[in-house]
């Protein structure tokens, strides 16, 4: 029983396409401790989906997948066998996603896919299965869970269905649970709900989550740590509270200013953007994939960019992070 | 120092036009390319049957019947598929039986597209109780037995080329009533066509310039299954002795009569019936061909 | 749901009622039976002795309704050429027809499915290929060409199977083989292209996140899903088959339904091919109704709407 519940280093996953290859993941490490809440922030097609994927073993295919290391719990998991792995998901570490109208199987009731999980990882039966059913729905709010448990997906609302899959994924208990914006689909309103439901329950049950999103309002309500992601890269690193408050990386610099802060942003003061766009990602890329965007960039962002340790656990992957900003002298390096 | 890694060498410069696309997809469709082919010199023999057939297809020979095909044992070289039982030369019956197949499958197809796309656009377009009433004329058709309904008409009729087509000109629609109604119901919810409406043009004008050249492919595809499938109702037509009368040579006929000697000379079906599998293959490759190329999302 | 199986049924009722109409209208109106009846050799006076004695003198909306009202009481008329009621001759033989007929389409369907499941499975891999040329091979042969293929290989060549007659189960395998082949190549894509869409679907993945081992993930979620059209498509294809039985039924020389109907239309029976047309437009409703419920049933979203 490791403190590192899930260790990821030199993630890469690229996919093979008629003009050449899509390198969407370009060597991803991060860590999620115990009862830790990772979240990954980053825009659409940055990768982040693909790497909870990549995590689960789930990627479609054509998709090829390397990693240095790829630990859950201590184990390495990068080159299990298929059976073994799918073992693991559901049991061990779970995962939810982004379109719960579309995630349960329309032909089967909820209790029947609630149940299934739990038959599919536990030989207890099916009473304790119903049993546990009941239990999870109640716990995530469900109010009626009997009759709910016979009814159909398409008799229940979008943030109904997503507290379904919220409970399925707790039903073996497991000790990490992957949330694919999750709330993305939602209204505003069930999405608070749903998020506080998952503060809730990473409190009780000492859940580990990885919470994927673009919405940095998630992030500041949820996440324990912060992994920022562009391009197929993670770009920095840090708690909730340093990300926010001093975020390194122009690009994180560029997200917090498209967001009106409340308070600070005055009324009718324009909202930041980030002109130009994410560069191609087929074949290799040679220079800081932010280079073209960045208001900070010269010369020296001509070349693959690492991270650079700032602080414990705080990273970011740009050649000013070794330069104080105010004085721009070069800071020590760990 | 660059800053990308060279991109591949920059391809000549193509046109990419929806038509230009959808030409090289065309060209690189192996079955789209096959069908067309087959189909093209069948049609070609087809027209010129009468000038390039080697004999009479009527002229019977009774001293050199059943001879055998170039590769059986008695052969003639003046008779490269051989003789039937009439004596009659065998190739020469099937470059005109193809004639009479393509005809038949042709008109047929004029026919019943007609009448089919004119109710499919109509129910598509229109909806409401239009719908109603072609969907329950679909419905209704595709509840009758068809094969029979053509023999009974027939055999009341009387058996002729003309009946034929007529007949089964009226009871294949169905298809293209099907296949238009949903063409048509997707390109009228488009914007141009409520764009159209807008300014006032008349029904027959919309329909004429915005529908129909959008729902064009849909029907091509359309057109050559359905010639297909009345190239074969017809064979089975004509082989149950129902449909073109001897001794005019519809391949089906000629199935059906070489059927009698069958289990000694076996060729006489085998070549009769692979002229046309070979035809209603060569159309439906370049059907399915014609249908991959204008929406390869639809495959299968 | 009871208010969708009442429109079905009414629509079915209606459906029947235009079908029995349409046919009897282009029956008489195609041409003049009283002639057909008589022959070529028959003088004036005995077509139109032959005409008096079958009614067909008299407007067609009554010969019609006399029709439809014995109809109704499950009188189809009399049989010219076996002096017997035409519903006894269709109820000895329709057995043989339907008997093939569900044979037929189990050969279909065992051969077809797990065809388009594999093919589904692995898109562009040889399976798939493989399933594909069949399905084009098998639209392109012409039924009775095939048979009598079968015929020569199966039964003359190898001595496989008997080639004509009922004694035994054999005999009526190639009949069912020769009819069944045509329906496989529909059938293999739509279960194929139903497969292929299913798979792609979010509650698949959701499956596999959940660790369920494959075949499970494949029999009880895909297929339960994907099999849906197939079902109404089997339908249909076997109210085409029944449609079909004529060609094999007379290579075969099987005592149904389209053997019956084969040789009345050499007879110019036409009271028998009525009766018999209007007997299988009703076989199809039937089971394109029946076909409409079990989709119903097994999609819950109409089921408990």
């Amino acid at each position: 029983m490791t403190d590192t519940l899930l260790k990821v280093e030199d993630l890469r996953v690229s996919i093979p396409l008629d003009n050449g290859t899509l390198n969407a993941v370009r060597g991803i490490s991060f860590d999620v401790r115990r009862g830790e809440t990772l979240c990954i922030v980053g825009e659409s097609g940055c990768g982040k989906s693909l790497t909870s994927l990549a995590v689960m073993g789930l990627l479609p295919k054509r998709a090829k997948r390397t990693a240095t290391t790829l630990a859950f719990d201590g184990d390495e998991i990068g080159n299990l066998p298929e059976r073994r792995m799918a073992r693991l998901r559901g049991d061990r570490m779970a995962m939810i996603f982004q379109e719960p109208m579309t995630s349960l199987n329309p032909a089967y009731t909820i209790g029947d896919q609630l149940e299934e999980m739990f038959l599919a990882h536990r030989s207890d039966g099916r009473r304790a299965a119903r049993a546990r059913a009941l239990d999870l729905l109640q716990k995530v709010g469900i109010t009626g869970a009997e009759r709910r448990m016979g009814q159909y997906p398409h008799q229940l609302s979008g943030g109904l269905r997503q507290r379904v899959m919220i409970a399925m994924a707790l039903m073996c208990g497991p000790d990490l649970i992957i949330a694919d914006e999750p709330t993305t689909a939602l209204d505003v309103t069930i999405q608070a709900q749903i998020l506080h439901l998952l503060i809730e329950l990473k409190r009780e049950i000492g859940l580990s989550l990885v919470l994927i999103t673009h919405d940095l309002g998630v992030v500041a309500r949820v996440a324990d740590r912060v992994a920022v992601m562009y391009a197929g890269e993670i770009v920095e690193t840090g708690t909730a509270q340093e990300i926010f408050a001093n975020p390194q990386h122009p690009y994180t610099r560029g997200l917090l200013d498209c967001v009106p802060a409340p308070g600070m942003t005055k009324p009718g003061e324009p909202l930041g953007t980030i002109p130009g766009v994410v560069p191609s990602l087929i074949g290799e890329l040679t220079e800081c994939a932010f280079r073209e965007r960045c208001p900070l960039a010269h010369d020296a962002c001509r070349r693959p960019i690492p991270l650079y340790p700032v602080g414990p656990g705080r990273e970011v992957r740009c050649v000013l992070a070794d330069r104080d900003e105010r004085t721009g002298e070069r800071r020590a390096t760990a | 120092m660059t800053t990308m890694a060279e991109p591949p060498a920059p391809a000549k410069q193509r046109s990419t036009s929806p038509r230009a696309r959808t030409l090289r997809r065309a060209i690189r469709h192996g079955g789209l390319i096959f069908g067309g082919a087959v189909l093209a010199v069948i049609v070609f023999v087809a027209i010129f049957a009468p000038w390039i057939s080697p004999h009479d297809p009527y002229a019977q020979n009774l001293p050199n019947r059943l001879i055998d095909p170039f590769w059986g044992a008695k052969t003639d070289p003046a008779h490269l598929l051989g003789t039937d039982q009439l004596g009659r030369d065998y190739l020469s019956r099937i470059f005109h039986g193809a004639r009479i197949s393509l005809l038949i499958g042709f008109t047929t197809m004029i026919v019943s597209g007609l009448i089919g796309t004119a109710m499919g656009v109509a129910a598509g377009y229109f909806g409401g109780r239009v719908d109603d009433i072609v969907n329950f004329a679909i419905v209704t058709r595709l509840s009758m037995p068809v094969i029979l309904v053509a023999l009974a008409v027939v055999a009341v009729a009387g058996s002729s080329l003309t009946v034929v087509m007529a007949v089964l000109g009226c009871l294949l629609w169905d298809r293209f009533a099907v296949v238009m109604r949903a063409a048509t119901r997707q390109v009228r919810d488009l914007e141009y066509v409520a764009a159209a409406q807008a300014l006032g043009m008349s029904t027959w004008r919309i329909v004429a310039s915005e529908i129909l050249p959008n729902v064009g492919g849909a029907l091509i595809v359309v057109a050559t299954l359905e010639m297909a499938h009345a190239i074969l109702l017809e064979a089975a037509l004509s082989f149950l002795g129902l449909g073109v009368q001897p001794p005019t040579p519809s391949l089906g006929l000629m199935v059906s009569e070489g059927r009698q000697v069958m289990f000694f000379k076996p060729w006489l079906i085998t070549i009769p019936g692979a002229a046309l599998f070979l035809l209603v293959l060569s159309i439906n490759l370049l059907g399915d061909g014609l249908r991959d190329v204008t929406s390869p999302e639809g495959r299968g | 749901m009871l208010g969708f199986l009442a429109r079905r049924l009414a629509l079915a009722v209606l459906v029947a009622f235009t079908v029995s109409a349409v046919s009897f209208v282009l029956l008489r109106a195609s041409g003049d039976i009283a002639l057909a009846i008589a022959g070529e050799s028959a003088t004036e006076a005995d077509i139109a002795a032959i005409r008096v004695q079958y009614g067909l003198d008299r407007p067609l909306v009554v010969q019609y309704f006399e029709w439809l009202t014995n109809a109704l009481q499950g009188d189809l008329g009399r049989s010219i050429f076996f002096n017997t009621p035409v519903m006894e001759l269709i109820a000895e033989r329709l057995p043989v027809t339907v008997g093939v007929g569900a044979l037929a389409l189990l050969f279909a369907i065992a051969l077809s499915v797990p065809l388009g499941v594999a093919a589904a499975m692995r898109p562009n891999s040889i399976v798939d290929h493989l399933a594909m040329w069949l399905a084009v091979i098998g639209q392109a042969m012409p039924s009775f060409w095939f048979a009598l293929l079968l015929v020569l290989t199966l039964g003359v060549w190898w001595r496989l199977l008997p080639i004509s007659g009922t004694g035994t189960f054999q005999h009526y395998i190639m009949p069912a083989i020769a009819l069944g082949y045509y329906a496989t190549p529909a059938i293999m894509r739509l279960t194929r292209a139903g497969m292929i869409e299913v798979l792609q679907s979010d509650y698949i993945r959701t499956a596999r996140a959940k660790g369920l081992r494959s075949g499970r993930i494949l029999f009880k979620h895909a297929l339960r899903n994907a099999v849906i059209p197939v079902v109404a498509l089997a339908a249909v294809q076997f109210g085409f088959m029944l449609s079909g039985s004529i060609v094999i039924e007379s290579i075969f020389a099987l005592p149904g339904v389209g053997h019956l109907a084969w040789i009345s239309l050499q007879r110019s029976d036409f009271t028998v091919v009525q009766g018999i047309v209007l007997m299988l437009a009703l076989i199809y409703i039937c089971l394109a109704v029946l076909a409409d419920l079990f989709n119903a049933w097994l999609d819950p979203r109409i089921r408990v709407a």
